[in-house]
């Protein structure tokens, strides 16, 4: 004992100090280069693509179709790099998963926190955890398997034309995906709602369920906001599910019965093929990969100041 | 202002809608597991076909006095097509004789082959084995040869014909399928694995999981035990934060572009897939170990420092240790995420056809949830079994990590 804390005074033992604070504050500004990198290479391929493709054709085209020809003098030989249609497609998938899970998660929320006994709670929690520890492959093949054909004959029977890969079956399926999300999110929210505010409305004769849409809710809606904006982040940068059921070829339409295509499903095709890697086929993966890390990014950086805000409000 | 009867019957109301987006997504969650249940439990199962096997030495080509090894050399297939054309006693010709072999699987005559090198005194002798179907006998066989399954099946009426003739003879019978568990990819259905994706999710696993602990669990000691609070600690958090929800393919994008286009790493080895997963999950390691460093008492350190330790002494001494279950629960909730992962791996080229286990890390390999994304594409009906079976071995590798993940909670909560 008392060797150790007179040799913990030498100066060998003071370099030893100095060397381990320096290896655990490399390991933590790795996080840092990690960004730098994926920023780096993703602005540094786009770049190269937009060399070739202009920057304005591929923000504001609305033709897709990415396929080289072999021939320089074939038609369409260079390939058409209009992301709208991609663009549109994310938010149609997005915005019918979204319809899915805000209204689950959120009114799930709202019994767990407000009506639910502590048994159920601790019993219906982790089961909805289930639902965001499935992996993404295993949605897509459900989404492809089960609910894209059995939407087709439902569709076929009551008369409507309903594509196999329509942006209703995967949007669904990423919906369910995303429930937890925002039921685990919204709950977190609706607790930190201080009590106060709920008995002085009971206090002035509301009902319960008078107090939870008039006080709870509109005191707890902008964090709620802020965990929807993180879910759509979420649907935005999902990728098997939609590759697996989802469209390959680019429509541009609002219509979810309708396949559609979005940015993650093309770079999975512009990268999954036997090509070069300079061709403009994968440098067009890079530049729509750059999209969607900058759309992703500012939907967390805003959704979690919001639900961050909104926790030190009642803090 | 309504009335309060009105008043209450919307209390009710409200109440039953939120019981009913709980159920909803409850029998979501149901629904999915049944559904995969109930596909997936037939890829552990397989028909096999019972053939009498002439292994006298002039039909396996072999002179007396032969050795062990030449075994290993004989057509074994032939054996097989003589041994089914054995069970039918019509004369037939060409072409129906090809129909016939096709009710056995592809891989029957190595399965032969092993029994027989497994044995070799059976040489000489006329031997009974259950050799493995076809998949489409399997399918068949599977579905209870009803009408539905008449509809669906790629056998022609004859072939139906000799399988309900097999069937009677008790030629017919189902049995565990060992293949799924110890093959690995093949065209086949029939003689399709999941092994070799699973040694790939492995050795990826593995790799992730030294790169991420190691790193993660240090960068969370220094943000929280060393880290002054200024502007440049904020930024790191925020940082890790948002690197937290990043979409998972972009990380797959940066492996793509500096490990194998920069360092020229091998393409779809697992030891890239690793890197690759262990940046993903970085920040869920980090964030759930600063939770559990947290944790522990102030109390501790203050102790340590009084009677005279050093920071570092008094962080990897008594703080790490305390804080350890907290930070290994973490760990393994990440590595569950990144076993599940399959964005990235698409994108550093792990989606090749691999038909044998990977022995290194540099070899070409795959991954269990790549192998279900594979199978998927797959268009032959047999493989949407195999998928759900797939996905079964990964949900049941999932469980057992959560589970572990949970006991250790619990058993150091106390």
């Amino acid at each position: 004992m008392t060797t150790s804390s007179l040799s913990s005074r030498h100066p060998n033992q003071l370099l030893v100090e100095r060397l381990i604070r320096t290896i655990l504050f490399s390991c933590s500004a790795l996080a840092i280069f990690i960004t730098i990198g994926i920023v780096a290479s993703l602005i540094f391929e786009a770049m190269r693509f937009f060399q070739s493709v202009s920057i304005f054709e591929f923000l504001f085209g609305t033709e897709w179709s990415p396929q080289t020809a072999l021939r320089a003098d074939q038609v369409g030989a260079s390939g058409r790099f209009g992301a709208v249609p991609l663009f549109v497609g994310t938010a149609l998938i997005s915005t019918v998963a979204l319809c899915v899970s805000a209204p689950l998660g959120i009114f799930s929320a709202i019994y767990l926190s407000e009506y639910a006994s502590d048994t159920l709670r601790s019993y219906v929690k982790p089961l909805l955890e289930i639902l965001a520890g499935i992996p993404t492959v295993v949605y897509g093949f459900f989404a492809a398997i089960v609910i894209a054909p059995a939407l087709s004959d439902f569709g076929s029977r009551i008369g409507l034309e309903v594509a196999y890969e329509s942006a209703l079956a995967a949007g669904l399926v990423m919906g369910v995906m995303i429930i937890p999300l925002i039921s685990s999110i919204s709950d977190d929210i609706i607790t930190a709602v201080p009590d106060s505010l709920r008995e002085g409305s009971r206090g002035l004769g509301a009902t319960k369920s008078e107090t939870i849409r008039r006080v709870v809710l509109p005191a707890a809606l902008p964090g709620i906001a802020g965990g929807i904006l993180l879910a759509i982040s979420r649907a935005v940068g999902e990728t098997m599910i939609v590759v697996m059921a989802a469209g390959l070829a680019a429509n541009l339409t609002f219509n979810p019965l309708n396949a559609v295509t979005t940015v993650t499903v093309q770079i999975v095709v512009l990268l999954t093929g036997d090509q070069e890697f300079d061709s403009s086929k994968t440098l067009a993966a890079f530049a729509l990969g750059l999209a969607l890390f900058c759309v992703t990014m500012v939907l967390n950086v805003i959704g979690s100041q919001i639900v961050k805000k909104f926790r030190e409000q009642y803090d | 202002m309504p009335g309060v009867v009105e008043r209450h019957r919307g209390e009710e109301r409200f109440r039953r809608f939120g019981l009913a987006a709980i159920a909803v997504s409850m029998s979501f969650l149901a629904f999915f597991l049944i559904s995969i249940i109930g596909t997936g439990y037939g890829a552990f199962i397989q028909t096999a076909i019972k053939i009498d096997v002439d292994l006298t030495l002039l039909e396996i080509g072999l002179e007396e006095g032969f050795a062990t090894e030449d075994l290993a050399k004989v057509r074994y297939r032939s054996v097989v097509r003589a041994g089914m054309r054995a069970l039918i006693p019509e004369d037939l010709g060409r072409r129906e004789s090809r129909a016939l072999y096709r009710l056995i699987g592809a891989g029957a005559e190595f399965e032969l082959r092993d029994k027989v090198l497994a044995q070799p005194d059976l040489v000489g002798s006329v031997v009974s084995f259950w050799l493995t179907s076809s998949d489409d006998v399997d399918l068949y066989n599977k579905a209870g040869s009803t009408e539905a399954a008449e509809q669906q099946t790629r056998l022609t009426a004859k072939q139906i014909e000799w399988y309900s003739e097999l069937k009677s003879n008790d030629r017919i019978k189902t049995r565990f399928n060992w293949i799924f568990l110890t093959g690995s990819d093949s065209r086949d259905p029939e003689v399709a694995g999941v092994w070799g994706a699973t040694v790939g999710s492995f050795f990826a696993l593995g790799v992730c999981l030294l790169l991420s602990c190691f790193v993660g669990v240090l960068a969370a000691i220094y943000l929280e035990e060393f880290a002054a609070r200024n502007r440049w600690t904020q930024f790191l958090e925020v940082n890790i934060n948002n690197l937290a929800a990043v979409p998972s393919i972009t990380f797959g994008l940066l492996g793509l572009a500096i490990f194998l286009g920069f360092f020229g790493l091998p393409r779809s080895a697992s030891l890239v897939g690793g890197m690759v997963l262990a940046l993903m999950t970085l920040p869920t390691v980090i964030i759930s170990s600063r939770v559990a460093l947290q944790a522990v008492a102030p109390s501790i350190r203050e102790a340590a420092f009084g009677i005279g330790a050093s920071r570092v002494q008094t962080v990897f001494h008594h703080v790490v240790p305390l804080a350890m279950p907290g930070i290994l629960t973490g760990t393994i909730i990440g590595m569950a995420r990144a076993l599940g992962e399959t964005a990235p791996l698409l994108m550093i080229g792990m989606v090749a056809f691999i038909a044998d286990a990977p022995t290194s890390l540099t070899q070409p390999a795959s991954a269990l949830p790549v192998q279900v994304y594979l199978w998927a594409d797959s268009p032959e009906r047999a493989f949407a079994e195999k998928t759900a079976g797939a996905i079964l071995v990964l949900l049941v590798f999932l469980l057992l990590m959560n589970l572990m993940a949970v006991i250790l909670r619990r058993k150091f909560e106390k």
